[in-house]
């Protein structure tokens, strides 16, 4: 058996579960179901083991460094979560199938409810807490995807944020308190947590811990008061609600309580924290629910004063408050889950939840009432029923510290809950089956498909059985489970239906009687049935906090954010020229000139130098005319090849005269749209005061070049050198750095590329640019799209120069050249083509996708890293060898040839994908139709 | 020669802050474009100043320049074009949406 497994199932699950809708309705359910039964027998093996009380862990390594393991543990409760969420899961699965209407989208569902069965199972089953609070944040994510399945529908969206603001705050406090808790005991690994409770009590990181643990359990649990995101939840479908609201998703927040409790319960703090949150939340869950015209409404309510009652009990702490406290999550479970899918029926099959007008049911659908009434006689604690039992033990429990002072408050408390919950169960009952007519059905009331009964009798069943002969059923799993909560031998208890007259009776009898008469003398004098149904929401405080943080971070932002790129751009660079002044000003070494020796100037160099620094004063200052300074810009960037080649950067010479050439035609196209002259907009000061930033940002840069020029330097280059030839198998070693040595770099930056061109496409489609009809002397542009010299010398010219291309690309390796120059150059080569021709012209005759290329090539480059991976070595490492071709001599073949190859179609699609659709924002543009863009 | 290069990529800055600083799209590409050139050249520069000694085995050869800061440039040039493309293509397109090439998107008469 894998544990590993039985957690990844449902997540290799739901993406099957999507995508096998589409074959047919149904086909989804099936696949969930056969995923939460597979995992069901998965879990099999693993039973025999865990009743013979062992503790079944397995691990995988995961990032050791970081101490973190994959683990994942086995024990009582563990098994029996794990069997709650498949169980109940998969009824789920089953009436939801009946549930769904013809307009929702099964799969969808269905791979929703995988994901999050997957990360339940994740938090049950894991035995590191870092690797829980990850399957904790996946419970929060895949039950927001659940809540707002109804997404056109505005409280489902509105309900699934407020669900996932709540729990996801709560998990950011439980990252906090598993961090210190790992702090606390050197390890994140449960088996060693739960045997250091007294060093953990005793840490004066206790309490901090203990809070932040406690925040994250009670906003999952839906405690007062982060109990409000529970009832806007029930905008989810009601399998949904069945499911995160019995077995599941709250449950997780109670799951943790008991989980951790050998490791931090039984100091006071623990006890007063988690009793008092979990009585107050039983007594104002319980209070409200009756209150709630809505069934889903009273259900929810109902809900979080059952996980109040259990918080309670935990919080009370003694051994055998823990036993009734994990015998009540199975109830619960069980009779929850059957009341939600029959309130689901309801729903179903009359059309509405209103209480105000279900009425009189019984007469309808009297096989689903029959169910029903059980379920809710359950939930009210009614004898022979397994509510009862777990209700029972727990008046008895908080009994223990009646002879303290107040002592008494608690089993008060608990007492008056107990008359709620059977007032509100009572109402559930009454009202909706008995009690008159219905008032005005939107449909008329009968039976639900036989199928969807099947889940809700399977429950039923078991609230009886478990009600009556608890002995026999539920007490092995019980007795496990409890013993892993309590990390010891569970004490002697007795699950008889019968205890004598004992407190816990009397109290049982109390809730009984004053329940019925609650309900009925409510509805009689307090016209339950007219009330307003609104109390004072959390959900009114939260939304005044939320409102208060974004007013909040508005100010902030209307402080900082100057809203004009001028300015920002002014002050950025203000900044770095001070703080680079000020930190050379303040240093030791402020001394400028270092003592490297230095190269003599040589005439052709100084020419050359005074042409480029004369052409780039020149664009600036004649930047107003558009066209002249990019004419300037391009001597300014030929001069920068010039000097990449003198300062033996032959690689970096070829690559900048080929991007010089396409950047500029690339602006030239733009430029055709565009304004062709840049108006006299600044004032005079303006403008002298960016001079004057300019000239010290220049001077600064110029100084820092200078300092840097005239000192030596020790260099990691040597290894590079060194290792080139006899690890690359290539003598060119910058382009050997490329795609060998940091190869990984540059398949990020091809990737950056792309991604580049696929945005500029993304941004150029349907944009269609009126461009001028005439030049800036108003001279109209010539007439003659295609001269006839220059067509025919480009279609000569083009084999000549994919010859080229090819050439430096195959020798790159070895010589300057590589995939970034071929590329370019092929594109160089491409564009003419479709300047000289035209581009429908060239597309008929180059029909190829240029999205295609760019996939193929990024593919290409990445299975080349990842077949090192097969051969056992590290990503991207090269091989290469030496073939012994006829007629051409020995020649070298390597492996990162591959990917420079896959660098080339990049570079080869982005370019061309730029290009030609930038060329076709034309909207009258010749030979081509609008429709017949590049791909 | 270090000093006339630190003197060309100081009068490249200038000239790109300058142009960065403007208030319509195209002066400000040209700008970036310009301030790419001296990025690009103070990141050679940083393997020093070396001459016939490109980074290529050869026999015979002694010694090389350093590759790495060209194996960076040269990424750094290619990555510049494509980041060019997309400022230039975004001008173009609120140019159209707009109405005005201005960099705030504002017309500012």
């Amino acid at each position: 058996m894998n544990l590993l497994f039985i957690v990844l199932m449902p997540f290799i699950g739901a993406p099957f579960a999507a995508a096998i809708s589409r074959f047919g309705r149904l086909h989804a359910a099936w696949m969930a179901g056969a995923v939460a039964l597979f995992a069901i027998i998965l879990l099999i093996p693993g039973l025999i083991d865990v009743f013979a009380g062992q503790v079944l862990i397995q691990r995988l390594s995961w990032i050791p460094t970081a101490g973190l393991d994959l683990a994942f543990r086995l024990d009582g409760l563990g098994l029996l979560f794990a069997l709650l969420i498949l169980g109940i899961g998969l009824l789920i699965i089953l009436y939801a199938r009946y549930y769904l209407s013809a307009q929702d989208d099964m799969g969808r569902f269905y791979a929703y409810l995988l994901l999050f069965m997957g990360a339940m199972l994740g938090i049950v089953l894991s035995e590191n807490i870092i690797q829980l609070l990850i399957f904790w944040e996946l419970t929060s994510l895949s039950s927001f995807l659940l809540i707002s399945y109804w997404q056109h529908r505005h409280e489902s969206r509105s309900g699934a944020r407020l669900a996932l603001t709540i729990t996801g705050a709560g998990g950011l406090a439980l990252l906090g308190g598993c961090l210190l808790l790992g702090e606390i005991t050197g390890s994140y690994e449960l088996s060693v947590i739960l045997e250091s409770g007294d060093i953990i009590r005793a840490h004066p990181f206790y309490q901090p811990m203990l809070i932040l643990i406690l925040l994250g359990a009670f906003t999952k649990s839906a405690q007062f008061p982060f109990h409000f995101w529970l009832p806007n939840a029930m905008a989810a479908p009601t399998p949904v609600s069945a499911y995160l609201h019995s077995a599941t998703m709250v449950k997780a927040g109670v799951f943790l309580l008991a989980r951790l409790f050998p490791a931090l319960s039984g100091t006071v703090e623990w006890f007063w924290l988690v009793s008092v949150t979990g009585l107050i939340t039983l007594l104002v869950g319980a209070y409200i629910a009756l209150w709630k015209h809505d069934l889903k409404g009273l259900l929810a309510y109902s809900t979080i004063s059952h996980l109040g009652l259990i918080t309670l009990l935990f919080g009370i702490g003694t051994p055998m408050a823990a036993v009734a406290a994990v015998f009540h999550i199975i109830n619960h479970a069980i009779f929850k889950a059957s009341l939600f899918m029959a309130t689901g029926i309801i729903d179903h099959e009359t059309g509405t939840r209103d209480m105000r007008r279900l009425r009189g049911l019984w007469r309808f659908m009297p096989h689903t009432a029959l169910l029903t009434i059980v379920a809710a006689a359950a939930m009210a604690g009614v004898p022979l029923l397994n509510g009862f039992l777990s209700k029972e033990m727990f008046f008895a429990e908080t009994l223990h510290a009646i002879d303290q002072s107040w002592g008494w408050l608690m089993p008060a408390g608990a007492t008056l809950a107990g008359i709620f919950a059977v007032a509100y169960s009572l109402r559930f009952i009454h009202n909706v089956f008995f009690d008159g007519p219905p008032v005005d059905l939107p449909k008329k009331p009968h039976e639900p498909p036989r199928w969807m009964k099947i889940p809700v009798e399977i429950l039923v069943v078991l609230c009886l059985v478990v009600g009556m002969l608890p002995a026999l059923t539920v007490e092995p799993i019980l007795t496990i489970a409890a013993a892993s909560v309590l990390h010891e031998p569970v004490p002697e208890h007795d699950l008889a239906i019968w205890h004598g007259f004992s407190p816990a009776f009397w109290m049982s009898v109390i809730a009984m009687l004053g329940g019925v008469l609650v309900y009925f003398g409510f509805s009689t004098f307090l016209s339950l049935r007219t009330h307003a149904g609104d109390w004072p929401e959390m959900r009114a405080v939260y939304h005044r906090l939320l409102e208060g943080l974004f007013l909040v971070c508005q100010f902030f932002t209307r402080l900082l954010h100057i809203d004009s790129l001028q300015r920002m751009v002014f002050v950025f660079i203000l900044f770095a020229v001070l703080l680079g002044a000020a930190n050379f000003l303040t240093g030791e070494a402020a001394v400028l000139t270092g003592d490297r020796e230095l190269l003599t100037i040589d005439g052709v160099s100084l020419i050359i130098a005074l042409i480029m620094m004369a052409a780039a004063m020149s664009t600036v200052l004649l930047h107003q005319q558009r066209f002249v300074s990019l004419i300037m810009i391009g001597t300014v960037g030929l001069g920068v090849a010039l000097i990449f080649a003198k300062f033996s950067a032959p690689d970096l010479a070829l690559t900048q005269l080929s991007v010089e050439v396409v950047t500029i035609m690339l602006m030239l196209l733009a430029l055709y749209f565009l304004p062709q002259y840049t108006p006299v907009e600044s004032k005079p000061f303006r403008r002298s005061r960016d001079l004057l930033l300019a000239v010290l940002a220049g001077g600064g840069v110029a100084s820092l070049v200078w300092a840097v020029l005239t000192r030596p330097y020790e260099t990691i280059a040597d290894y590079f050198i060194t290792h080139s030839v006899p690890e690359g198998g290539g003598r060119n070693v910058v382009n050997v750095i490329l795609v060998d040595f940091r190869g990984y770099d540059t398949l990020g930056e091809i990737t950056v590329m792309a991604l580049a061109g696929l945005g500029i496409y993304a941004m150029l489609e349907h944009l269609q640019l009126k461009g001028p009809s005439h030049d800036s002397l108003k001279r109209p542009w010539d007439e003659d799209k295609h001269p006839l010299i220059m067509a025919s010398l480009t279609r000569v010219l083009l084999p000549l120069a994919l010859l080229v291309a090819v050439f430096i690309l195959l020798r790159g390796h070895n010589l300057p050249g590589g995939g970034f120059i071929a590329g370019l150059i092929t594109a160089v080569a491409l564009i003419t083509q479709y300047l000289a021709n035209g581009i429908g012209w060239t597309q008929t005759r180059l029909p190829i996708n240029m999205h295609i290329v760019i996939a193929i090539g990024l593919l290409l480059a990445a299975m080349t890293g990842v077949a090192s991976w097969l051969f056992g070595y590290p990503f991207l490492t090269s091989a290469f060898g030496h073939l012994d071709w006829p007629l051409v001599g020995e020649f070298e073949l390597a492996s990162a040839m591959a990917f420079d190859l896959g660098v080339y179609l990049v570079v080869v699609g982005v370019t061309l994908l730029i290009m030609v659709n930038l060329g076709m924002v034309h909207s009258e543009s010749h030979f081509v139709k609008s429709d017949h863009k590049i791909r | 020669m270090e000093a006339l290069i630190s003197l060309i990529i100081g009068v490249l800055t200038a000239c790109g802050v300058y142009l960065s600083l403007r208030g319509r799209t195209f002066p400000v590409v040209l700008g970036l474009t310009f301030l790419s050139y001296a990025a690009n050249l103070f990141l050679l520069a940083m393997g020093r100043l070396v001459i016939g000694a490109p980074p290529i085995m050869a026999d015979g050869m002694t010694g090389y320049t350093d590759p790495l800061p060209q194996a960076l440039v040269l990424t750094a040039i290619v990555i510049s074009f494509a980041m060019t493309a997309f400022v230039v293509v975004l001008a173009l397109k609120t140019y159209k949406e707009l109405g005005n090439d201005h960099v705030d998107g504002i017309h500012k008469p």
